[in-house]
């Protein structure tokens, strides 16, 4: 198609593309994030297609594959619009009833609605689920309703007016104004507040200015970025060309880690869609602004999050970071001024500028504004992506949203921002989620991680597994990093394998404020928190660890031993066929079984088989 | 020229000189291994750490990367300042137990016994990578590099070889090394370099007039190379040269 050369020109492409979709008209949308991917998706997409053709229903029925809407723990997820009817755990086989029972006669099919586990009721609706009831779902919400690989789709729901407003009828000082008024702050982690960035690169002495956008997600258990990329790559790309346009900029790049493979395929479609319709490239919607944007696949270090060492790597050189005394809004990627945000921040520029600050900056608590996307995970039952707004409680979102712990475990802690963020106990579930906030209790936003953990899992345990991660993850380059987590591993080990000395946590504490103070970066600057947070709420766990060589949550191996309750076991078996090691000898029915310890290697196979509770943990 | 206070000393310097540089010129002693005057500031070591009043704020740098700036306020020697510099001193002990410039500096700040379990291997390299930077910066040849992440970061030459095509035996790394990790040694007609994971021998020249040798063969190939000179210019050695 020829390049769009006027706002004028994308109103009308956007009025012709609505005007051509009947919005009565039964569509099938099919999760193709890599969740449901992942839980056989693919199947369910090929047998949509299939079926469709097969019953030539291909001018009756849409089928559309869309990003992530995030209730993962139940994928694959269907929605027949337009009622909204939310099909879950759907396979291949359901397929061919659903189009002749739903899509074609309304029937709903009862086993695959969602059973609310309170009420035990069937919920047919997809906004009446809990899951989604208590969400504020302005940027995820659009992975469901469009294609990520159709410029249209994105185009049908307003996309790209931001663009075509900032260009026309705002100046960059303009655009730079609202985003400032707005209160929006970078969403990777460290909550610097996006407009005075802006505003700083903008004035940053040099002709040449980039725009990077970082994607190089890859903290344990967060997937947020991935799902707006893969789901809705537009979003981000609009936000960046409206950043180009206010700072001044006209090369953009999005570093986006190699292990995405879903989202480095759908953002460079984005691209090549957006150039090919004009919203990218040379004079932009016939505004004379230029602004292309590559993409750069990350190879996978985590350190590469940083914002200074990936900008080495764009450059071609080790991700490794350097000291941001000058910072990388004067003197970044190529020595030139350079504005570095993250996915959802970017994907949050579109709103603020069709919305207005004003709007936005009704959401949230008053120093952050607008909502979060949070990746649920860990001993939680709705597993996914949950987005919110600002200032919500902890307790609301794994509570009301992910519905409690499961299998009527207690709750324990919660780990917020990543590896690097701190282990919330109990206490603190009322707590409003928002950056300063997390920051006061040890912990912190981070890029919106989030995992819940039950009784059974050991503090200490869990701390030297984040202290592991970030060891193995660290550049090398300082010594407080690269010595001290070593340390910090070391002595984390020796606790949980009942090595623990008195003076470890004091130790321990000593080498966290070398870490802080110390390290030439924020990955060795906020490593300590795992540990400094668990020290600080779960004191007691620790020194029952070093003092009585006891792990409270039965998990530190060395630790525990397994025991025959004698009184409860009827001799049964499934422990002796369970055990790996022969450890456990059938003494005949209703005879109880016998542990020997010593080949016991406490893999806990015989406590889990075990449905009379015969098997304890000491 | 800015004025900024050490330690409550009205000093002037350059503005966008480093803190570090700042100091030394003044005789106020700041520890440091990593830097080096012939190339860029890389802030690996940490012991430069000062403390330092900007914009209002308080907090810790590194002095060899922070450029100063007027009205700086550096304190070099407070008790933070000192907690930090002790740890970083009892990681490196634990890690190049066998330096005698690490031991010293250890007792120089207090630290008389190891507070971590000490390395079998290795026992001398910090990883400040000057040699390497050195062999770039300076000679310009990349001969040694470090390589890995995190603890498995080492120093080595290309492919963990015995060996370094790129590398003139100029023995600059060896020069620079803060804690003399890195050794040579010329015996008769060749020189021996060792790094803590490989080592490379090297055939010297001999001086056609005093016969003794002088430098490596390779090393004179790529100084006649680079400034253009006839190789016959070096048959001799610079003292005998008159």
């Amino acid at each position: 198609m020829n390049k769009l050369s006027s706002p004028d020109e994308l109103e009308k492409l956007r009025k012709s593309i609505i005007k051509n979709r009947d919005p009565n008209k039964p569509c099938i949308t099919i999760c193709g994030g890599t969740g449901c991917l992942a839980l056989r998706g693919e199947r369910v997409i090929t047998a949509f297609k299939q079926e469709i053709k097969r019953q030539r229903l291909e001018t009756k029925v849409d089928a559309r594959v869309t990003g992530c809407p995030g209730f993962c723990e139940r994928g694959p997820l269907v929605v027949i619009k337009p009622q909204n009817i939310l099909y879950q755990q759907v396979r291949e086989e359901d397929v061919p009833e659903i189009i002749s029972e739903t899509v074609l006669k309304g029937d709903i099919i009862d086993r695959l609605l969602y059973t609310d586990p309170d009420t035990a009721k069937k919920i047919i609706y997809e906004n009446k689920v809990p899951f989604y009831k208590k969400q504020k779902r302005l940027i995820i919400g659009n992975n469901e309703l469009i294609d990520p690989t159709t410029i249209d789709d994105y185009l049908a729901v307003d996309g790209y007016t931001a663009l075509s407003k900032a260009l026309f009828r705002m100046s960059p000082e303009g655009v730079i104004k609202e985003v400032k008024k707005s209160g929006l702050r970078g969403r990777g982690g460290g909550g610097f507040p996006t407009g005075v960035k802006w505003e700083t690169c903008r004035r940053a002495q040099g002709d040449t200015k980039y725009i990077i956008c970082n994607c190089d997600e890859g903290d344990p258990g967060a997937f947020m970025d991935r799902s707006l990329m893969e789901g809705n790559p537009h979003s981000v790309v609009e936000g960046m060309i409206i950043g180009a346009y206010a700072i001044g900029g006209h090369q953009g790049y999005i570093y986006v880690r190699n292990e995405y493979p879903l989202a480095v395929q759908n953002v460079r479609i984005a691209i090549k869609q957006a150039e090919e319709y004009g919203l990218l490239g040379k004079d932009i919607l016939g505004s004379g602004f230029d602004f292309s944007i590559r993409v750069n696949r990350g190879g996978g270090a985590f350190v590469c999050g940083e914002s200074s060492a990936l900008m080495a790597s764009l450059e071609g050189k080790v991700g490794e970071p350097r000291a941001k005394y000058v910072h990388t809004v004067e003197r970044g990627l190529w020595d030139k001024p350079t504005n570095l945000n993250n996915v959802e921040t970017w994907a949050n520029v579109p709103l603020i500028i069709n919305q207005g600050a004003d709007w936005y900056a009704e959401i949230g608590t008053p120093k952050s504004k607008g909502t979060k996307i949070f990746s649920l995970v860990g001993k939680v039952n709705n597993t996914g992506l949950v987005e919110v707004p600002m200032g919500m409680t902890l307790r609301e979102v794994i509570f009301d949203i992910g519905g409690g712990i499961p299998k009527g475990k207690q709750f324990k802690g919660v780990q917020t921002g990543g590896p690097s963020g701190g282990i919330i106990s109990e206490s603190l579930l009322d707590l409003p989620v928002d950056f300063d906030e997390l920051t006061k209790v040890g912990s912190m936003m981070g890029s919106g991680g989030m995992i819940v953990m039950d009784e059974d899992n050991c503090m200490v345990d869990i701390a030297k597994y984040f202290i592991s991660f970030l060891e193995g993850e660290s550049c090398g380059k300082c010594v407080p990093c690269r010595e001290g987590l070593k340390r910090m591993r070391e002595i984390l080990t020796d606790i949980t394998e009942g090595r623990g000395k008195s003076g470890d946590i004091e130790l321990l504490k000593r080498l966290s404020t070398a870490l802080i103070d110390g390290s030439l970066c924020a990955l060795g600057a906020t490593a300590p928190n795992p540990v400094l947070t668990t020290i600080r709420y779960f004191r007691d766990e620790y020194e029952a660890h070093v003092r009585d060589k006891k792990c409270p949550a039965g998990v530190c191996k060395e630790l525990v031993t397994y025991q025959i309750i004698e009184e409860k076991c009827p001799g049964c078996g499934l422990c002796v066929k369970a055990c790996p090691v022969e450890a456990i000898t059938f003494m005949g029915k209703k005879k109880p079984v016998i542990l020997d310890q010593e080949k016991c290697i406490k893999c806990g196979a015989c406590y889990d088989v075990c449905r009379l509770g015969a098997v304890a943990i000491r | 020229m800015v004025t900024l206070t050490i330690d409550g000393r009205e000093v002037q310097a350059e503005e966008g000189a480093m803190i570090l540089d700042v100091a030394r010129d003044n005789n106020i002693y700041i520890p440091a291994l990593c830097s080096h005057e012939g190339v860029t500031p890389y802030g690996a070591c940490r012991l430069c750490l000062v403390e330092i009043v900007a914009k209002g704020r308080e907090r810790l740098v590194a002095s060899c990367l922070y450029p100063v700036e007027a009205g700086l306020m550096v304190k070099t020697n407070t008790e933070r300042v000192l907690d930090n510099r002790r740890m970083i001193i009892e990681l490196l002990l634990a890690r190049c137990p066998d330096s005698e410039v690490i031991q010293d500096l250890a007792s120089e700040l207090g630290v008389d016994k190891p507070t971590f379990r000490l390395e079998e291997d290795n026992r001398k390299c910090i990883l400040c990578a000057l040699c390497a930077r050195v062999c770039q910066e300076v000679v310009g040849v990349l001969a040694i590099s470090l390589v890995n992440r995190g603890v498995d970061r080492q120093l080595t030459t290309p492919f963990n070889k015995d060996y370094s095509e790129a590398c003139i035996g100029c023995g600059s790394c060896v020069y620079v090394c803060p804690t003399h990790a890195i050794t040579m040694e010329d015996i008769g007609a060749q020189r021996l370099i060792k790094w803590p994971h490989n080592q490379m021998e090297f055939k010297l020249k001999k001086c056609k007039i005093c016969g003794n040798y002088w430098a490596p063969e390779k090393q004179i190939e790529y100084i006649a190379k680079i400034s253009g000179t006839p190789p016959e210019e070096y048959d001799v050695c610079p003292n005998c040269r008159e």
